[in-house]
C-alpha cells in the first residue's frame, strides 16, 4: 500500500483496534465461561482450589437444578436399580429422585412475564411514539417530559407503596401484575426511543400510501412499521434484558405462582447445601433466550443503536 | 381524465397564512404548471388538490364534484413526490402494484397491469431489484410508474425533476411530456424552474406570496405580463424594467420618457404618478441615431445573439440582439423599442396598466 487515504485506517491501526476489540470480548467473556463450565462441574470440582480448567464434565448439576432428591435406605436403593441416566447420577449420594423441581415452572414465568410486558412496552410504546411523532398533541413537549421523568428515580425507591397498592389490587404474584409492573418501567424508554425512529421516516412515504389508497392506520402498519423494524427491534431488546434480569421488585412482588427465575435460582444455594453446579446451570440456562433473541435480532441492534444515524 | 376547478382556495398554517383566495382551473388533459419561487404556496395548493392538506376555506371541484374535504384515498388522484418516496421495503414490481392491491384488485390483474406499466416506461427489467440501488432516472419511471398503473383521474407532481442531475433532467423532461401527450391525463405539476414551466405547461399559474399573480398560457404570460413580478420572473434575462414619472392618458399610444416619445399599444386606463416602462431585452433595438441614448457596459456572447447591458437615463437596461451587431463597451448608442410589445406598471402597486396587448390576460388575474 503506497497511496494514503484519510478515510481508511492503515493496517497497523487496523490490527491494533482489532487486538483490542478480542481483548476485551475475552475479560468480558471469562465470567461468562465461568458459570458455563462450572455447570457442568462436579460440587468438589466447583470448589476446588486452585480452581480447574481442566475437569471431568458430568451434567450433575443440570440434574440437581431440575429435580428434588431425598436420601433413601440403602434396603430401597438395592431394591430399586436406577433406570435412567440421571437416577444413576443421584444414586451415587445415596439419593433417589422425589420429584421434578420448580425451576422449570420458574422459568416460565420468566418467559411469560418477560416476553409479555416486552412485546406490551412495545405495543403502547410504538403507538404512543407515532402519535408525538406525528400528530399535533397539545403540550407534547411536556408530556414527553413527563413520560422521561418516571425514569428519574430509581424504580425500586417507589417499591413500598407499589407492594402495598399489588396487595390491595390483588395483583402480588400475579403474572399480570409483574407484565404491568415491567411494562410501566420499560415504555417511557421505549416511547423515546421509538420516537426518535419514528421522526427519521419520512412523512412522505405515508402520504405516498394515502395517495395510493390506503386508511391512515393501514400507511401506518404497512409502511411505518417495516421502516421502524430496526428500531422496534432494538427497543425490544432493551425491555427484554430489563424485564427478564429484574431482581428486586420479582424478590418482593412475587413468592410462588408468578415468581421468575431470578429470585429462585439463589435459593437453590440454600436446598442442598452450596450446590454451585446447580446454580451455575440455573444460570446458563436463564441466560439463553436473551442470548437467542439478542442474535436473532442481532443485524437490527447493530443498526438500531446507532439511532438511524447511518440510515439509507 | 378530469376538470380541475379550484375556487377561492385559502390555507392557514396557525397565524401562517400559506395560500390567500386563489381561483383557477385545469381544464381536462392539460399539462398544468405551478410556478413560483420558493414559499409561495405552489406545493401547499397542490398538496391541497391531492387531498394531503385540507383547505381552510374554499372549494376544490373534480369533474364537478367537491372534494376540498376528502381523504386522498377517496380522491383517485395520484401524487409524484419529489423525492420520489418508493416504499423502500419493497422492489419495484411491489412497488408498482401498491396502489393496485389496495383497491382490491385480482392478483393475475395486478400482474398484468404492471408488467403494462413497465413496458411503456421501459423499466421490465428492474421489476425484481429493490428500489435502493436504482439510478435516480430509474427512481423517477418507477414513481412514475406507481402514478400511472391506476388510471388516476388527475396527477400532481411536485418538483419531480428536482432530485435529478441537470443532464438528465432535460431528457427526463422530454420523456415526461411525450408520455402526458400518449396518455393525455390532466397533471398538476409543481416547479420553480420558469423554463421548466415554458418548455413543458399547456398553462401555467405563477404565484408569489401566496397569491395567484397570473394565469395563462405560457406565451401569454411571456408576451403580456399581469404584474412585475411576472414579468421579472419569466425570461431569461428578464423584462427591463424603466422608471419614469409621468401621466397616461386613456387611450394613448404613446408615452413621454426623459423628453423622448415611445410608443406604446393603445392604454384603456389612464394613470399619473410613478410608472414603470416594461421592456423585454429582445424588443429593444440599438442604432448609432435616436434621441434617447445609453451607454454599452458589457456584453455577453450567447452564439447567435448577444445580450448588452446598457446604461439609460432610466436605469440599467439588457438588450438581446443579433450576434453580428457589434457593440463596444463605453460606446454610446441610440436606443428604440417595439411599440406593439411594451407593457406598462403602475410601480406602487406592481399591476400593469391595461392596453391593447393584455386587455384579456388581465381579466383572470
Amino acid at each position: 500500500m503506497s497511496s494514503f487515504s484519510v478515510t481508511e485506517p492503515s493496517n497497523r491501526s487496523k490490527w491494533f483496534a482489532g487486538t483490542l476489540v478480542i481483548l476485551y470480548a475475552l475479560i468480558t467473556m471469562v465470567p461468562l465461561a465461568w458459570i458455563m463450565l462450572t455447570g457442568f462441574k462436579s460440587p468438589a470440582d466447583a470448589i476446588s482450589y486452585p480452581p480447574k480448567v481442566v475437569f471431568e464434565p458430568t451434567l450433575e448439576g443440570y440434574v440437581n437444578l431440575f429435580t428434588t432428591r431425598t436420601r433413601q435406605t440403602p434396603e430401597f436403593l438395592a431394591a430399586n436399580p436406577p433406570e435412567t441416566w440421571y437416577e444413576e447420577i443421584v444414586r451415587e449420594y445415596d439419593m433417589v429422585i422425589a420429584g421434578p423441581s420448580k425451576f422449570g415452572e420458574r422459568f416460565l414465568n420468566s418467559v411469560i412475564i418477560g416476553f409479555g410486558s416486552t412485546f406490551l412496552s412495545i405495543f403502547l410504546g410504538t403507538l404512543a411514539a407515532y402519535a408525538f411523532s406525528r400528530f399535533k398533541i397539545p403540550l407534547a413537549d411536556d408530556l414527553l417530559f413527563f413520560i422521561l421523568s418516571t425514569r428519574m428515580m430509581p424504580p425500586i425507591a417507589v417499591a413500598i407503596p407499589i407492594f402495598l397498592m399489588y396487595r390491595q389490587l390483588g395483583l402480588s404474584d400475579t403474572h399480570l401484575g409483574m407484565i404491568l409492573l415491567y411494562t410501566g418501567v420499560n415504555i417511557s424508554l421505549a416511547v423515546w426511543l421509538l420516537k426518535g425512529f419514528i421522526d427519521e421516516i419520512p412523512l412522505e412515504y405515508e402520504e405516498a400510501a394515502l395517495i395510493d389508497g390506503y386508511t391512515r392506520f393501514q400507511a401506518f402498519y404497512k409502511v411505518v412499521l417495516p421502516q421502524a423494524a430496526t428500531g422496534i427491534a432494538s427497543t425490544a431488546i432493551f425491555c427484554l434484558i430489563f424485564a427478564w434480569n429484574e431482581y428486586a421488585f420479582a424478590v418482593l412482588l412475587t413468592s410462588g405462582t408468578a415468581q421468575t427465575a431470578p429470585p429462585f435460582i439463589p435459593t437453590i444455594i440454600g436446598v442442598g447445601g452450596l450446590d454451585w453446579p446447580a446454580v451455575a446451570a440455573g444460570a446458563t440456562i436463564f441466560l439463553l433466550p436473551v442470548m437467542i433473541f439478542t442474535i436473532l435480532l442481532r443485524k437490527h441492534l447493530l443498526r438500531g443503536i446507532t439511532f438511524g444515524a447511518v440510515r439509507k | 381524465m378530469a376538470q380541475i376547478e379550484i375556487k377561492n382556495i385559502r390555507k392557514d398554517f396557525g397565524a401562517f397564512n400559506a395560500v390567500k383566495e386563489s381561483s383557477f382551473t385545469i381544464e381536462d388533459g392539460e399539462f398544468f404548471m405551478l410556478l413560483g419561487p420558493s414559499g409561495c404556496g405552489k406545493t401547499t395548493t397542490l398538496r391541497m388538490i391531492a387531498g394531503l392538506e385540507l383547505p381552510t376555506s374554499g372549494e376544490i371541484y373534480l369533474d364537478g364534484e367537491e372534494i376540498s374535504q376528502l381523504p386522498p384515498s377517496q380522491r383517485d388522484i395520484a401524487f409524484v413526490f419529489q423525492m420520489f418516496a418508493l416504499y423502500p421495503h419493497l422492489n419495484v414490481r411491489k412497488n408498482l402494484s401498491y396502489p393496485l392491491v389496495s383497491q382490491g384488485m385480482p392478483r393475475a390483474q395486478v400482474r398484468a397491469k404492471v408488467e403494462e406499466v413497465a413496458n411503456i416506461l421501459g423499466i421490465t427489467d428492474i421489476l425484481n431489484r429493490g428500489v435502493g440501488g436504482l439510478s435516480g432516472g430509474d427512481r423517477q419511471r418507477v414513481a412514475l410508474g406507481r402514478a400511472i398503473v391506476r388510471d388516476p383521474k388527475a396527477f400532481m407532481m411536485d418538483e419531480p425533476l428536482g432530485a435529478l442531475d441537470a443532464e438528465f433532467r432535460e431528457h427526463m423532461s422530454e420523456e415526461l411530456r411525450a408520455l402526458h401527450d400518449r396518455m393525455k391525463a390532466t397533471t398538476v405539476y409543481v416547479t420553480h424552474d420558469q423554463l421548466e414551466a415554458m418548455q413543458m405547461g399547456d398553462k401555467i399559474v405563477v404565484m408569489n406570496n401566496a397569491v395567484v399573480e397570473q394565469f395563462g398560457t405560457p406565451q401569454e404570460i411571456y408576451d403580456k405580463p399581469a404584474t412585475m413580478f411576472v414579468a421579472d420572473f419569466i425570461g431569461s434575462p428578464s423584462m427591463n424594467f424603466l422608471p419614469f414619472a409621468g401621466k397616461v392618458a386613456e387611450g394613448a399610444q404613446a408615452i413621454e420618457m426623459h423628453g423622448t416619445s415611445f410608443g406604446v399599444p393603445r392604454q384603456q386606463q389612464g394613470s399619473d404618478g410613478r410608472l414603470v416602462f416594461g421592456v423585454r431585452p429582445e424588443h429593444v433595438m440599438l442604432s448609432d441615431s435616436g434621441a434617447y441614448r445609453g451607454e454599452v457596459l458589457a456584453s455577453e456572447y450567447l452564439g447567435t445573439t448577444q445580450i448588452i447591458t446598457l446604461d439609460t437615463p432610466n436605469g440599467e437596461l439588457k438588450a438581446r440582439i443579433d450576434s453580428g451587431q457589434v457593440a463596444t463597451v463605453g460606446e454610446k448608442v441610440g436606443l428604440g423599442f417595439d411599440a406593439r410589445r411594451i407593457t406598462l406598471f403602475d410601480e406602487s402597486n406592481g399591476q400593469a396598466l391595461r392596453s391593447d396587448l393584455n386587455q384579456g390576460v388581465l381579466a383572470h388575474g
